[in-house]
Parts: C-alpha cells; sequence; structure tokens
C-alpha cells in the first residue's frame, strides 16, 4: 500500500479523512467531516417539479431530507434504487442533503500532497465536480467538491 | 451562551414585560380608570428597568430612566398632577424607553436628539413646579404603624425578613411584635408557606414614603400597611405578647446585631383587624398572579418536535400491530390506544405551553389608535374583546402588522370625519372594536367599524380603472367589497401617510395567507365594515384530508375544503383549452386536476372516476379539485422543506406518514392562482370571467 495513502491512524493536519464510495462503475470519495451518517435507501416522496437528479424526500427522525442521486447529478448511467442502495448523509452550510451512492467502499486517510490535480479535460463533469484524484491500489477515486455536487437552484436557496 | 449573556438576555425578556406594564398602566392613567396602585406599578416598572440597566452598565438607558423616575415619582407623591400634557409626555417617553432598550439589546443606537428633547421637556416640569426648597424639611417624629405579612413568593424571592426589619430600624425607634394567629398545626404546615405577621411600631423623623421605601422591592409580595399612628392613641403594656387564637405565642426577638443598640422599650402594640374585604382582594389577587417560569423558546420548539415524533411513530407502531395481525381486542392493540391517547393529550400540553393570549397584541393598539386619529383629525374610541384568548406564540408574533394595517384602515378609510359623523347623526366620536374569539379550532380577530361602509360605487370605478374589472361588468356587492383586497388597490384619492399607499388589505391578505388564515369582510351602508381574519390556533400541526393523486400521497389542508362531492359527467363542461368547469348548484366552478397541476401526470383524470373537492383559498377563490381517492382525515405535524431544500411551487410544507415516509401539503392557493394564471394565458378574453367568478 502506498505509504502516503492508508487507513486511517493518527491523523495530522496536512491529512484528511475521506471516505469513498461507489457510483455505477466509478469511485468517488469525500470529506469524511461533511458526512453525518450513512443510512439505507428507503422510498423518497417525489417532489412536484424537481430537477431529475433530485430523488424527493425522505424522513429522517423528523427532518425531511432531499435525496440527490448523485449517478443522475454525474451524468452517469444510473438504474432504479434498491434496498442495496446507500444514502450518505451529508452537511452543506445550515442543510443536510442525502446523496444516494451504489455503496460505500472505503474510508481513507489521505496526504494532501498526494491528491492530484484533476486533468485539465473538456468534461463538463470533470471540471464541475472532480477537485482532485486519488491513486488508492491501483484504484483511481475522484476527490469530488459537495459544494458542487449541489443543485445549483438549491445554492440559491440556501 | 456564557452566563453574563443569559443574565442579560433575561434582563430584557423582563424589560419587554415592564414597558408592557408601563404601557398599559400609563393608557389606564389616561383613561381616568386608574387606581392608586398603577400609578405605583408604572413607577415599579421604569424603577426596574433603571436598576436592571445600572447593573449592565446601559448608561444612556439608566439617565433617561432616571428623568422619567424622577417625574413618576412626582405624580405618585402628588407632587405633579397627571394633567393630559403631562401624560402625553409620559407616553412618549414610554416610547423613547422602549427605542432605548431596544437599542442597548441590538446594539444599535436610539434617536439621540429625540431623548435629548424629551428630557429637556421632564427637566421643565420637574423643575417647574417643584418646590424651592427639595433638601426635605425635617419632620418632626412621627410614630409609624406598620403591619407587614409576607406571601410566600417574598421568601421565594430569597428575601429575608430580619434584614427588612433591620434596614427599618435605621429610621429610628422600633418595636416589633409577631403575630402568629395564623401559623397553622405542625402537620398542616407548609414547608415553604408564609404565615407570619410583624405589627412594628416605629418612631422616626421621616415620611411615610421613607418608610415604604424599605419594603420596595417586596411590596408586590407581601401585605403591607402603613399607618401614622395618633398621638392620643393608648399605649400597650409593654411586653406585650400577641396570642394567636390556637395558643401559640410568640414575640419577636431583634437580630443579633441590632442588639447592641439599647433594646428599645416593648411599647404597646395595637391588633389591626383588616376588614374582610381587603383579605378577599388579597387573595384575587393571589390569583391573578400564578406562578410562572421563563423558558427559553428553543427548549419549547424542541419538544414540540419530539411530541410530534411521538405521535409519528405511535402510528408507526399502530401500523406495525395491525400488519402482525393481532386481534383488535388483545391486549397489545388495547395498551396501544392508550398509548394514543396519552400521545395526542401531551400534543395538546405542549402545544398549549406555546399558547398566549392575544392581549400583548391588543394593547399595542391603543397607541396606533391615537396616533392615526391624531394624523387624521378624527375622533376614535377603541374597544377591545376578548384579549384573553389564547392562540400560538408565532401566530401571535405574525398577527401584530396585519391588525395594524387593518386598525388604520378602519380609521383612515373606514370612519368619517366628526363633521360628517354629526351630519349623518352618529356621535362625533367613531368606534373601532377589535375583538378576539375562539370559533371551531380556529381564532377568529374582528376589526370593525361604525363609519360609513364600503363606497361600493367608488371601489368598483377604480377597478375598472385600475383594469381589475371590465367597465360593464356585473358584481354582486359581495364581490365589490372583495375588490378591495386585490394587489395594487387603494381607494384613497389621495396617497396619505396612513393607509393609502396602494399596498393596504392585499398586503393584509397576503400575510394573513402565508398563516394559513383567510379574511373576509362584510360591509353594510352607513353602519360600517367588519374585516374577520380567521387564523389556525397554532402553525406547527394542521388538520388536513389525505389525499391520493397519481399514486402520491398529499394532504389537503381541511381549512381550505368546503365540501367533497362525486361529479357526474353530465355536470362537466368543456370551457376551452382542456380546461373543464363543473356545474355546481347553478354555478360553474373550474376544475383543477391535482395530479396535472403538481406535474405528477400528464393525462387528465376521467372526472368521473375521481374525488372531487370543493376548495375556497384565499379571496375567495373556488375551484374545483380533482383526485384519485380519499385516505381520510388526520392531524399532521407541519415540517418544513425548506430547511433542507427550497420551497416547491404548489407545495406548502411536507410532513411524516404513519408509515414514517414524507407526504406533502398541498399549496391550494398556489394551484388555485397557478390555474387562473394558466387560464389567463390560455384565453386571455376568458380571463376576466374566471377572475369575475372567483372574486
Amino acid at each position: 500500500m502506498d505509504e502516503s495513502i492508508s487507513k486511517p491512524v493518527n491523523v495530522t493536519p496536512q491529512q484528511q479523512e475521506l471516505i469513498a464510495f461507489r457510483v455505477g462503475r466509478q469511485e468517488f470519495c469525500i470529506d469524511v467531516m461533511k458526512v453525518r451518517e450513512i443510512r439505507c435507501w428507503a422510498v423518497a416522496t417525489v417532489l412536484p417539479r424537481a430537477p431529475r437528479y433530485v430523488r424527493g424526500v425522505i424522513n429522517l427522525r423528523g427532518a425531511v431530507l432531499p435525496i440527490v442521486d448523485l449517478a443522475a447529478r454525474l451524468g452517469l448511467p444510473g438504474s432504479e434504487p434498491t434496498a442495496r442502495n446507500v444514502i450518505i448523509v451529508v452537511q452543506i452550510a445550515q442543510q443536510q442533503i442525502g446523496l444516494l451512492v451504489d455503496a460505500v467502499s472505503d474510508i481513507l486517510t489521505a496526504d494532501e500532497k498526494s491528491i492530484q490535480p484533476a486533468p485539465d479535460v473538456a468534461s463538463e463533469l470533470v471540471r464541475s465536480f472532480v477537485k482532485g484524484l486519488l491513486p488508492v491500489d491501483g484504484r483511481m477515486i475522484s476527490l469530488i467538491s459537495l459544494d458542487l455536487v449541489l443543485p445549483t437552484e438549491l445554492q440559491e436557496a440556501a | 451562551m456564557d452566563p453574563m449573556a443569559a443574565i442579560r438576555e433575561t434582563f430584557f425578556q423582563e424589560c419587554e414585560e415592564q414597558l408592557g406594564e408601563l404601557e398599559a398602566g400609563l393608557l389606564l392613567m389616561e383613561n381616568g380608570t386608574a387606581e392608586a396602585e398603577t400609578v405605583n406599578a408604572v413607577f415599579r416598572a421604569v424603577h426596574s428597568i433603571k436598576g436592571g440597566a445600572g447593573i449592565f452598565a446601559l448608561d444612556a438607558l439608566v439617565r433617561f430612566a432616571h428623568v422619567f423616575e424622577t417625574a413618576l415619582d412626582r405624580v405618585r407623591s402628588g407632587q405633579m398632577e397627571a394633567s393630559p400634557p403631562v401624560l402625553n409626555l409620559l407616553l412618549r417617553a414610554a416610547d423613547v424607553l422602549a427605542d432605548l432598550v431596544r437599542a442597548a439589546r441590538e446594539g444599535g443606537v436610539a434617536d439621540a436628539a429625540h431623548v435629548a428633547s424629551l428630557v429637556v421637556e421632564f427637566n421643565q416640569i420637574n423643575s417647574g413646579a417643584k418646590p424651592p426648597a427639595p433638601a426635605p424639611i425635617p419632620t418632626p417624629v412621627q410614630q409609624w404603624e406598620i403591619i407587614f405579612t409576607p406571601r410566600p413568593e417574598l421568601y421565594a424571592k430569597a428575601n429575608e425578613t430580619a434584614l427588612l426589619l433591620r434596614e427599618l430600624q435605621r429610621l429610628g425607634e422600633m418595636r416589633v411584635v409577631l403575630n402568629a394567629s395564623r401559623l397553622p398545626e405542625l402537620a398542616e404546615l407548609e414547608p415553604e408557606g408564609a404565615y407570619l405577621t410583624w405589627c412594628i411600631t416605629l418612631e422616626a423623623d421621616c415620611t411615610a414614603q421613607a418608610v415604604r421605601a424599605v419594603f420596595e422591592f417586596v411590596e408586590d409580595d407581601c401585605e403591607l400597611e402603613i399607618t401614622q399612628a395618633l398621638p392620643a392613641e393608648p399605649a400597650l403594656v409593654p411586653g406585650s405578647i400577641i396570642t394567636g387564637d390556637n395558643g401559640f405565642s410568640f414575640e419577636f426577638f431583634p437580630p443579633v446585631e441590632a442588639e447592641e443598640e439599647p433594646a428599645p422599650e416593648p411599647e404597646p402594640a395595637r391588633v389591626v383587624q383588616k376588614p374582610p374585604t381587603q383579605e378577599v382582594a388579597a387573595a384575587a389577587r393571589e390569583e391573578a398572579r400564578t406562578a410562572t417560569i421563563r423558558v427559553d423558546l428553543d427548549r419549547v420548539d424542541r419538544m414540540i418536535d419530539l411530541v410530534g415524533e411521538l405521535v409519528i411513530n405511535e402510528a408507526m407502531l399502530s401500523q406495525r400491530v395491525l400488519e402482525a395481525g393481532l386481534a383488535r381486542a388483545s391486549g397489545v392493540a388495547m395498551a396501544l390506544e392508550e398509548l394514543e391517547h396519552l400521545t395526542r393529550e401531551i400534543q395538546d400540553s405542549v402545544m398549549a405551553i406555546r399558547a398566549q393570549p392575544v392581549r400583548s397584541v391588543f394593547q399595542r393598539m391603543p397607541r396606533l389608535v391615537r396616533e392615526v386619529a391624531a394624523q387624521t383629525g378624527k375622533q376614535v374610541r377603541l374597544v377591545t374583546e376578548g384579549e384573553g384568548t389564547e392562540v400560538d406564540k408565532t401566530v401571535i408574533e405574525r398577527i401584530a402588522d396585519p391588525l395594524n394595517h387593518m386598525i388604520r384602515n378602519a380609521i383612515d378609510h373606514g370612519l368619517e370625519s366628526p363633521e360628517k359623523r354629526l351630519a349623518a347623526g352618529k356621535p362625533a366620536e367613531g368606534q373601532v372594536k377589535l375583538a378576539a374569539m375562539h370559533r371551531s379550532g380556529r381564532i377568529v380577530l374582528e376589526v370593525s367599524d361604525d363609519g360609513g361602509g364600503i363606497n361600493r360605487a367608488r371601489v368598483k370605478q377604480k377597478a375598472i380603472e385600475n383594469g381589475v374589472i371590465g367597465p360593464d361588468a356585473q358584481l354582486s356587492d359581495d364581490e365589490i367589497d372583495n375588490l378591495i383586497f386585490l394587489p395594487g388597490f387603494s381607494t384613497a384619492s389621495t396617497i396619505s401617510d396612513i393607509s393609502g399607499r396602494g399596498v393596504g388589505m392585499d398586503v393584509v391578505r397576503q400575510s394573513v395567507a402565508a398563516l394559513g388564515g383567510r379574511i373576509s369582510i362584510a360591509s353594510k351602508p352607513g353602519l360600517g365594515s367588519t374585516f374577520t381574519l380567521s387564523l389556525p390556533l397554532t402553525l406547527a400541526v394542521l388538520d388536513g384530508m389525505v389525499v391520493a393523486a397519481c399514486g402520491h400521497i398529499l394532504i389537503i389542508p381541511l381549512g381550505t375544503i368546503v365540501e367533497t362531492l362525486k361529479p357526474k359527467a353530465a355536470d362537466v363542461f368543456p370551457l376551452d383549452n382542456g380546461i373543464n368547469v363543473l356545474r355546481l348548484r347553478g354555478g360553474y366552478v373550474p376544475m383543477v386536476d391535482v395530479a396535472v397541476a403538481l406535474g405528477y401526470s400528464e393525462r387528465r383524470i376521467d372526472p368521473e372516476q375521481s374525488v372531487a373537492l370543493l376548495v375556497e383559498g384565499e379571496g375567495g377563490l373556488r375551484a374545483v379539485l380533482l383526485v384519485d381517492a380519499i385516505h381520510g382525515q388526520r392531524q399532521v405535524v407541519i415540517k418544513s422543506l425548506e430547511a433542507n431544500y427550497r420551497a416547491v411551487p404548489g407545495i406548502a410544507a411536507a410532513t411524516v406518514m404513519g408509515d414514517g415516509r414524507v407526504a406533502l401539503i398541498l399549496d391550494v392557493d398556489a394551484v388555485l392562482r397557478n390555474n387562473r394564471n394558466e387560464t389567463a394565458r390560455a384565453e386571455p378574453a376568458r380571463a376576466e370571467l374566471t377572475l369575475q367568478e372567483a372574486i
């Protein structure tokens, strides 16, 4: 295993704990500090006239939690969620939002230095969401920015 | 929050209460219905604010409160008459004091020039009538009889009678005799009760005020009687002991330090028998002052949230039990039923914590009425009714503005000038009545005036000028009256400061609608108008009809539903562009397919296969909503969609159902408005007709 990326032991200020998850055939990760909880998929109540990637809302212990289908948001092929899907509840500013992903795969501790900048490609997806790339055990995990994962209208409303 | 900030916050909360009492007291004085106690209460309010402000070094506040207090003290002591100009100044000073408190609380700055000008006025009246020698004239030694009976609250507030008596002793020679006749048997003794009365004879060269001042901070929590003993009074036998009728006898021993001074010769004390009526009055006062605690609103809200959770959980449990196939008569089901009752009761009790009488809002109105009356040159008497009606705090906070507007409107537009009134054979003074009452689970507020009523010809003409209605529109009186709720409608021919800004009743209607309320008007030419506001008692729960539209569960607020019906194909008429209307008792009401309106479905359901709900939205806008089925009726806890998402058009809020799923609450007004706009786009010529029908 790469020296700079390991399972969390003692996290130094330069290091970042990340949670990795799968969406389709790709792996992504986000800052673990943003994650409030991880729960299994529950059928969401569809919101009228919502963007396609907003699956609807679910009840999270009394709070109404919107669910963003990350596959749809990132423009990846997705499928109807099943009980095997996972919702990562993240905190963004004052709001909590559920991210629908296929599965949580790993928890990593990454050195700032080991995060490589996203290559300058013409892809809208890469430009909008990918902050950096992490090589882990021969896999490639994209570090995504949550602020941009949010639908823009949501940010305006926030 | 750090402790100091918390104490500071408490101080400001108390200031709010004191300011309320101050205002109420001053208004009583103005009406001439003040009792002797009123002026004391007013004085105490200012005094307490000054005291608290001193602790927090709020100098500007202390300085002003001091000047204010000085004037009040002179009124209290009878040195200055509470004449109308003085009262006017005092009322204005109360406003400034409130401004200063607010400035201190929010860290802002009050209008310094205004404050200074009032201080000057105060100095004028304070010095004007002041006797040339402000130093107290040495008063001859007088004998004071003081009967001091603490109430339990006095002890509860950590006051010490011994300290008070010691303080009193500083004034002069004193004898104290304890009357313990009210002391019950030990078995009946309330540990925190108050049973003792002290009869104090004080020989001092001071005034009654000086004696009273010793008890200043406990005055509310005790019975205090201060009388000047007549010299001719027969002396009591030294060393007399007051004996209670239950056989106990006590003698008061002065506190240790006090004993260093030459022990006063025990002197005769009179047992003053208080007339029974006074006792009754005291008991009544006691009752009015029920024990209260101050609780952070957040905590109550948290509790309401939790109880909401409990209600949902309880419903989920019931469903699981049903699913498990347990018999209705089984022990589990019965215990569950009890749980349900308990849960409802807890919910009601928690909601009751937030309920407050509308008095706090009503109290602000007399000032407004006076201001507007002065501005318009009209004579107005405000009558309030049902101040004790309780409603949720959130509602209270948000009805002040609409009420303000309505009262302004009633005076400015409703009431005629004194000359016109006299000419019409009415008293010159107009009356505006503000009433609150509970009616079928809602609170109803009425603002009525005995003015000229709505000038329908003028309203209609204005509506035609503004293009709201066609020139040849035939409207009923009711429809014309309701035109004033339309946006940008104001009949005032000149824009006045008071209400004619063209925002008037439209804004009122909107803010009322935002509260889930409705507003209506009834007007009689020459006799006046009555505006009726109907609001939910709380904004946290809602009674709703659970319906299904295209497989989605929705809640329709019960308050908007007029009736449910099963439409017949023969009553459905296509109007235009796929818009259908339903014939209903001779009238035609537009039909709205809920699933289509929300974008759940493209295809309209067959009206015959659906259930129709006749709903009425703001401004009396009516439509028939079509849904697949009605699943029942229930009370739901309102959950915000905006907290984690954003406002969704057509949806007012969300709630959590018994199965733990989120259901959406339909925003009936938005759906109706939207429908109207779509109709307008589809067929401009028809828009007017729709509007007219709707109004």
